[in-house]
């Protein structure tokens, strides 16, 4: 059998609606891949949590600024890549907010949340370019 | 301009139940009405005892959990209680990973969160 793989790369507007119509571009390819219902709700959690942190924290919702996104699905799962125009930020400085002096803390579970869910997250040095990625379970 | 109401409020009791409308808490705006609507319940109208039922709910960001952070704060400062309940297993698995099981009182059914309120 060939091997399947669609891939597709946007650039968005640094706005909110932008940002779930992606979303939703996204998980409708997801919906094709056979992950899990448990797998594809966590995939969208952290696909809207990088995209959401791209716009808000990243480009700061900035009209001059765009975010760029590419996707790939493949027989082995997705991956998508989210880069923002920002200037980045150390993963290292968000707090453990699973830590008891920071469970009332109301933010930074974003990225606990995509640890949690996706098989792979990388940042790039600078912190502007976060790879997300699920692999099917063999 | 008034946020948009998210949430539909019964009165069970002495209990009020404040149900989510939305399917996906997801999208900025709608997390700021959200928030909106579940601090006017505390901060206006004065309620003692809320339960929040999230049996529509099948999709939470991390915004939202701030948001029910910043309610249980007020919740505790304002010596009202707060319930939560009908949680899907998926958004619960949040919970848990986040460790907010831990300062919610999470009942399965509507049933079990006004038992003994």
């Amino acid at each position: 059998m060939t091997p399947h793989s669609d891939q597709f790369e946007v650039e968005i507007p640094s706005d909110y609606e932008s940002g779930q119509a992606v979303v939703e571009r996204i998980m409708a390819e997801v919906g094709q891949a056979g992950f899990s219902s448990r797998d594809e709700f966590g995939i969208r959690l952290s696909v809207d949590e990088a995209v959401t942190n791209a716009i808000k924290h990243g480009n700061k919702l900035s009209p001059d600024k765009k975010v760029r996104i590419d996707f790939q699905r493949t027989d082995a799962g997705i991956r998508v890549e989210i880069e923002d125009q920002g200037s980045g930020f150390r993963p290292e400085d968000v707090p453990d907010c699973t830590k008891d002096e920071n469970l009332e803390c109301p933010n930074g579970r974003g990225l606990m949340l995509m640890r949690e869910f996706m098989t792979r997250i990388e940042f790039s040095p600078k912190g502007n370019r976060v790879v997300l990625e699920k692999l099917h379970q063999r | 301009m008034a946020p948009s109401q998210r949430l539909d409020i019964e009165e069970v009791g002495d209990v009020t139940v404040a149900k989510f409308v939305d399917k996906k808490i997801l999208d900025e705006a709608n997390i700021q009405a959200i928030g909106a609507n579940l601090f006017a319940l505390i901060d206006e109208d004065g309620r003692k005892k809320v339960v929040l039922d999230f049996s529509l709910v099948e999709y939470l960001s991390s915004a939202a959990l701030g948001k029910l952070i910043t309610l249980d704060k007020k919740v505790k400062a304002a010596k009202s209680k707060l319930r939560l309940c009908c949680i899907k297993p998926e958004i619960y698995e949040v919970f848990e990973i986040t460790r907010l099981n831990k300062i919610f009182d999470i009942k399965a059914t509507q049933e079990d969160a006004l038992q003994g309120f």
